[in-house]
């Protein structure tokens, strides 16, 4: 102890120094702000290298556990990815309309599953029972008409291709409204086939073919294709060759026509029958 | 000792003074200050107690911090010269040693001594506060430079005050 107190006397010129010199110090930086600023960036430096430092030896010990936690984290991410999951997002068109009765309704959706190479052609939407999607809607795109709904489950429906052999809609010509049976021959995906039209229509390659309307299942007036040739049958009718207006090969948005008077135009039509 | 008190007061207030009103408001080329007023610490007399040229050198810096508004500063750049004044004076002591009732100027011990002496420790004053200043040594050599030719004002002015201070005594 003596010998320490020694040690402290013999070099109190150099203790005193440095008591001062460090209260000047803590003057200088506690009262100016460069020199503030400066202290306090270079200790923050010196701190976040260190704990650099050590964070990188933790990564290594934990590195396992830091994988499972990405793995994890990636399949989550993948699961909200767009592609993976149906979007249910509707838009729906109904018009509060006194004047006008609105008997029209359109949902919009996308075709998940397409074939245009069979005899029987069906097409999947994104859209089902829980986007108000029923049996006997109408299926149309921005150029003209696609199919009919024929099942539906809660999320997805399928649809009757207008090229399927089993499918027959009623078309009439826009510029005089005969009206007849359209048909796919099961060939070319680019032609389908009018029948019932008299001979005595006047028609001409290049005329529009829309929907008549007839059916409670399509609005009138949705373009159908137009005329590429015709030929005279036995008989008294035309047959004629129809350039379809939709290229099944590349079509994805597409549109649901809901019939809101459909019920009731069924019913009265029964009550005919 | 004690009969130099007076006269050492008038100096500090008299250095001090001056280096407010007149040396801090000369900035040769915006960057070459002269301090004159650590002259107060190197004409101390030479047997005064070590610990004491330690305050003495913080209260003559605090002073001027107090007045140029640098807390810390100036204290802390005259604190580290007092502390080097007894080894200086040691290393270029005369072959015969200090004579008792002298003090370190021109008068006593020539001018070839005194620029050994003045010229190491405001050399070591200015280096300590110009790095103080700029608080980093990413721009040393225009630091240095800075340290460089003040030092050569102040050594300057210090030398010619002491011409005054002699034709004083003398009188």
């Amino acid at each position: 102890m003596r010998s320490l107190l020694d040690f402290i006397l013999r070099i109190h010129f150099l203790v005193l120094f440095l008591l001062i010199e460090t209260f000047s110090i803590i003057l200088l930086i506690n009262n100016n702000n460069f020199q503030h600023a400066g202290v306090v960036n270079m200790s923050r430096q010196l701190s976040g290298r260190y704990y650099t430092r050590v964070s990188n030896i933790r990564q290594y010990l934990s590195l396992e556990e830091e994988n499972n936690k990405l793995i994890e984290e990636n399949t989550r991410l993948l699961n909200l990815l767009e592609s993976t999951n149906k979007s249910n997002e509707v838009i729906y068109g109904n018009v509060l309309d006194t004047v006008l009765n609105q008997q029209y309704s359109y949902i919009s959706a996308q075709i998940v599953n397409n074939s245009v190479n069979k005899k029987h052609n069906f097409l999947t939407l994104n859209k089902g029972l829980l986007h108000g999607i029923r049996p006997e809607m109408a299926v149309v795109s921005k150029d003209g008409v696609v199919g009919i709904v024929k099942g539906v489950s809660a999320n997805y429906s399928t649809v009757i291709s207008l090229l399927n052999l089993e499918y027959k809609i009623s078309a009439k010509i826009k510029k005089n409204n005969y009206f007849g049976s359209l048909s796919w021959d099961g060939k070319n995906y680019r032609y389908a086939t009018l029948n019932e039209i008299p001979l005595h229509a006047d028609i001409q390659i290049g005329d529009t073919i829309i929907t008549s309307g007839f059916s409670s299942i399509y609005p009138e007036g949705i373009i159908i294709g137009y005329i590429n040739d015709f030929e005279e049958k036995t008989g008294s009718f035309y047959e004629i060759k129809i350039d379809l207006s939709v290229d099944f090969k590349n079509i994805r948005n597409v549109y649901v026509v809901s019939n809101l008077l459909q019920a009731e135009q069924n019913k009265i039509e029964e009550q005919i029958q | 000792m004690i009969k130099d008190i007076p006269r050492y007061l008038v100096n500090f207030v008299v250095l001090i003074t001056l280096q407010i009103l007149i040396f801090n408001n000369i900035q040769l080329g915006g960057f070459i200050n002269p301090y004159v007023y650590i002259l107060f610490i190197l004409i101390l007399p030479f047997d005064i107690p070590k610990w004491f040229l330690l305050f003495i050198g913080f209260f003559l810096g605090i002073t001027i911090d107090l007045f140029s508004n640098t807390l810390g500063m100036h204290s802390s750049a005259c604190v580290f010269m007092a502390f080097l004044r007894p080894f200086i004076l040691k290393i270029i002591a005369p072959r015969e040693g200090y004579e008792s009732e002298t003090y370190p100027t021109v008068s006593y011990y020539g001018i070839n001594w005194f620029l050994k002496y003045s010229l190491l420790l405001i050399f070591a004053h200015h280096t300590f506060l110009f790095f103080v200043e700029v608080f980093r040594f990413s721009d040393f050599f225009s630091t240095l430079l800075r340290i460089i030719l003040s030092t050569i004002f102040s050594f300057f002015l210090i030398v010619v005050a002491q011409y005054f201070y002699r034709k004083q005594k003398r009188r």
